[in-house]
């Protein structure tokens, strides 16, 4: 054991982990957007928009987040009218091209979940909100969103667990996140057991704030 | 299409070989896990609190820490390890592990973590009275795990395993970081030698989406054969 070389590189994991930190909330809240759209869409009575919901999340949960990444990355910057488009200020960034990955990743996911727990609300408590002379709108604003919320939270903080581990995939596409960082240390000194102990240690650290967070929030909005 | 060509003109024999080679690096990785769920459930099941522990610790630590890390320790420390195993014995040289090896350990090794959670949920919720008629009868432990735990085990298990399957299966595609030649592997060196990744690495996606999709339909087979008298 190198005790020397694990205080050594404690201080700079501890800043690629917010380099990992940052992509996991950017892509999180752009994911959660995606996320409830597509779920509503799914929940949607025209068959065509249904199926194009249950396709979009049917692709991105069955194919690994690291061919998503190479395809946005590596291959999307092959199509010539994207280049000459404003948007190559945005796809030629390792940085977004990674967020836009795990964003759409996670949004398949989080449909999923939203999904479900829409379909899971009792129907007496629609109509209880409709013979009350409540609209529709609000019905669903006030009523189907903070329950399905609620009810999804156990999972979606499992989600969000997912995708913090997802984030590591970054250092494919030459960013220094956790793991890269971890992965040019282990590469320079050829020391894996006391890097791995290190970064590894700082990753179950933020699994265990995210895990409670989740459970204080459980505990917060149950009823 | 005739990037898709057999022979020398096209990358479609190596596709196939590669498409053979992930198939089975997530088969062998899903066995070594089941070895290790088979090392770990009892464990945490046991009474004894030490060993409860020594198996928590494996299934939080594996699940809380990214696969990629996992495989840069098992890329870069396998050989160490294993030398330094082979040193005990007196053997000095240098010894290198295959990519084969390495990856479909250090993914089983995961998958091991998933499966445990599954199995240990699976026996916990098995009937308490299915233990007790068992002892009533007179089953010996062997006998009572075998023909009653088991069967039943497995049915519950079944529909969570497919999952395990799942993310099994994604996760080899991170081995290709090891230079193993899997999918992920040959659609870079195809993509890099044509210049084309958009097609390489969307060709990549449809394989994986076939792979999970074929695996799902014999897996729900599976289900329907032993979820059969509910």
């Amino acid at each position: 054991m190198d005790f020397e070389l694990m205080i050594n590189s404690f201080p700079k994991l501890l800043n690629a982990a917010v380099v990992t930190l940052k992509l996991l909330s950017v892509s999180l809240i752009v994911g959660l957007f995606i996320g409830l759209l597509f779920a509503i869409l799914r929940l949607n009575k025209n068959i065509f928009i249904n199926k194009f919901a249950y396709g979009y999340s049917y692709v991105f949960r069955g194919t690994p987040l690291l061919v998503q990444i190479f395809i946005i990355y590596f291959g999307l910057g092959q199509i010539e009218s994207l280049r000459s488009s404003f948007l190559w200020v945005i796809l030629k960034e390792p940085y977004w091209c990674a967020i836009i990955a795990f964003a759409l990743n996670t949004g398949a996911y989080t449909s999923e979940i939203l999904r479900s727990a829409f379909q899971t609300i009792k129907p007496g408590i629609i109509e209880a909100g409709k013979s009350l002379g409540i609209s529709n709108k609000i019905i669903f604003y006030k009523v189907q969103i903070p329950i399905a919320i609620r009810q999804s939270l156990p999972a979606y903080g499992n989600e969000i667990i997912l995708m913090l581990k997802g984030t590591s995939l970054a250092s494919t596409v030459t960013l220094m996140d956790l793991t890269g960082v971890a992965k040019y240390i282990i590469s320079t000194t050829f020391k894996p057991i006391e890097v791995f102990i290190v970064a590894g240690g700082i990753y179950l650290f933020m699994t265990f704030i995210i895990h409670n967070l989740i459970k204080f929030l459980e505990k917060k909005y149950s009823y | 299409m005739e990037l898709l060509a057999f022979g020398d003109t096209g990358w479609g024999d190596e596709l196939f070989r590669a498409t053979l080679m992930t198939l089975a690096v997530s088969i062998t990785a899903m066995l070594i896990g089941f070895s290790f769920a088979a090392i770990f459930t009892p464990l945490k099941l046991s009474k004894f609190k030490f060993l409860n522990l020594i198996a928590n610790i494996y299934t939080t630590v594996i699940r809380g820490v990214p696969e990629l890390l996992v495989i840069y320790l098992f890329f870069f420390g396998g050989s160490g390890a294993i030398m330094f195993v082979a040193s005990m014995f007196g053997y000095k040289d240098y010894i290198e592990i295959n990519a084969f090896v390495t990856g479909s350990f250090a993914i089983g090794i995961i998958s091991g973590a998933y499966s445990t959670e599954v199995f240990r949920g699976a026996i916990q919720s098995i009937d308490k009275g299915q233990f007790e008629a068992a002892k009533v009868l007179g089953f010996s432990k062997f006998k009572q795990f075998y023909k009653i735990v088991f069967p039943q085990m497995l049915r519950l298990a079944i529909p969570n395993l497919s999952n395990v399957w799942q993310i099994t299966l994604k996760d080899t595609s991170l081995i290709s970081v090891t230079g193993l030649v899997e999918i992920m592997r040959q659609s870079y060196i195809a993509a890099g030698s044509t210049r084309d990744p958009l097609f390489f690495y969307s060709f990549a996606a449809v394989l994986y989406l076939l792979l999970t999709f074929i695996s799902m339909k014999l897996i729900n087979k599976l289900e329907v054969k032993y979820g059969r008298g509910y």
